[in-house]
């Protein structure tokens, strides 16, 4: 009896003392790179807001707007950008989740005219060799200097503008979903976004 | 004498003798699920074998104080820390190969090689024998990620570590980037490798 018992406790305590020092360790691994993670997300962010935005001389990550949105649950993420205090356009985040594999994120840079800069993927799970093909520029290059009100947002198969990708209209049609979703936030927030910084 | 040539043994037995791959088909999931390219490949094979030996040194420095009832779950916290730290970095210092590898970075928990070598080996051995067994068994991982990833890369998209080779509109054989291709890709190398090992299947 008195063995069982004594082996219970071994089982215990040795289990304990594994759980406490591997939570530990990890908690200081944890510390250890929490700075670094930061970092590398707010670079990676950096480097996209450089790519589709013009010239700009504010911190458009310090000036974000999050926009309540009816398309998407989520509220919408807008970077404005400026230049000597006068508004030189502002990056949206546009998100779907008809992609063919789920959710698609974008980062595109509007002028305040509300002709499009330039388009990044950020985030995207679509088939290797096909639907992968919207983050490449062949495809993205048609986006630049459109000005959606004058362009129609859909694939040419269902009456659109876009050059849809071979044998990935579900992500074409995404990303065009979630360009719309931008679009609508940005011009809806345009007006308040110039006046902000005057 | 016999202990030096029993050392070099426990070393080479994981690259050809025991490949974990080729040889005993272990760890298939992320073996045929990251593989995509090669960079993804040599990637998650030296995260893997760095878990792999972290885990081997630590199994076989605690096998004597825990109770063999509960040495599975032990050495289940013991590689899912290890696993963890390895995330943490990962996320941190190489932020594009975490994206790319993604959920298989968890996933490394359940590889089967890890909780097989504890188990069988780490388990059993001292500590240098378990270190060499790690290396062994890592190097022979990481090879094989990298082989199959190289080949799939080359055949699929026309390119190695990330270096195209063929023009941009080239048809390349998208096969063998998704997931059929890595099961035709796996399948052929292992065929290649008994028969280079002399191996009867």
């Amino acid at each position: 009896m008195s063995k069982k018992e004594s082996s219970f406790l071994g089982m215990l305590l040795s289990l304990l003392i594994i759980t406490v020092i591997s939570g530990f360790s990890l908690g200081f691994v944890n510390d250890l790179t929490i700075a670094p993670k930061a970092k590398a997300k707010l670079e990676k962010k950096v480097n996209a807001l450089k790519l589709v935005l013009p010239d700009f001389d504010n911190n458009p990550v310090e000036d974000m707007k999050l926009i309540k949105s009816e398309a998407v649950a989520d509220s919408v993420e807008i970077y404005p950008a400026y230049l000597k205090n006068e508004f030189v356009g502002a990056a949206v985040i546009g998100t779907t989740d008809k992609g063919f594999s789920g959710l698609i994120k974008i980062m595109i840079g509007f002028k305040p005219t509300g002709e499009i800069e330039n388009v990044v993927v950020l985030e995207q799970k679509e088939t290797p060799g096909l639907g992968t093909k919207l983050t490449e520029d062949k495809f993205l290059q048609q986006f630049k200097g459109v000005n959606i009100s004058t362009f129609k947002l859909k694939v040419k198969k269902d009456g659109g503008d876009v050059d849809a990708l071979t044998g990935a209209t579900i992500s074409s049609r995404a990303f065009c979903d979630a360009t719309q979703m931008a679009y609508d936030a940005f011009i809806k927030n345009n007006g308040s976004l110039i006046e902000l910084k005057n | 004498m016999a202990e030096i040539l029993n050392q070099k043994q426990n070393f080479l037995k994981g690259i050809i003798k025991e490949n974990p791959i080729f040889v005993m088909l272990l760890g298939m999931c992320p073996t045929l699920g990251v593989t995509s390219s090669a960079y993804n490949g040599l990637g998650m094979g030296i995260a893997t074998a760095f878990v792999l030996l972290m885990s081997n040194v630590a199994v076989s420095l605690v096998k004597n104080v825990i109770p063999a009832k509960v040495r599975i779950p032990a050495f289940i916290i013991i590689i899912a820390s290890f696993v963890t730290v390895v995330e943490m970095i990962l996320e941190a210092f190489v932020p594009f190969l975490y994206e790319q590898l993604g959920i298989f970075i968890p996933l490394i928990v359940v590889n089967c090689i890890i909780l097989g070598r504890a188990e069988a080996f780490a388990s059993k051995n001292n500590i240098m024998a378990s270190i060499l067994d790690a290396l062994g068994m890592g190097i022979g991982f990481i090879m094989a990620l990298t082989v199959l990833g190289a080949v799939r890369e080359i055949l699929g998209s026309g390119s190695l570590f990330g270096l195209k080779f063929v023009p941009d509109n080239a048809n390349t054989f998208i096969l063998f980037i998704l997931p059929p291709g890595a099961f035709i890709a796996l399948a052929y190398l292992t065929v290649l490798f008994n028969k280079l090992t002399n191996k009867t299947i």
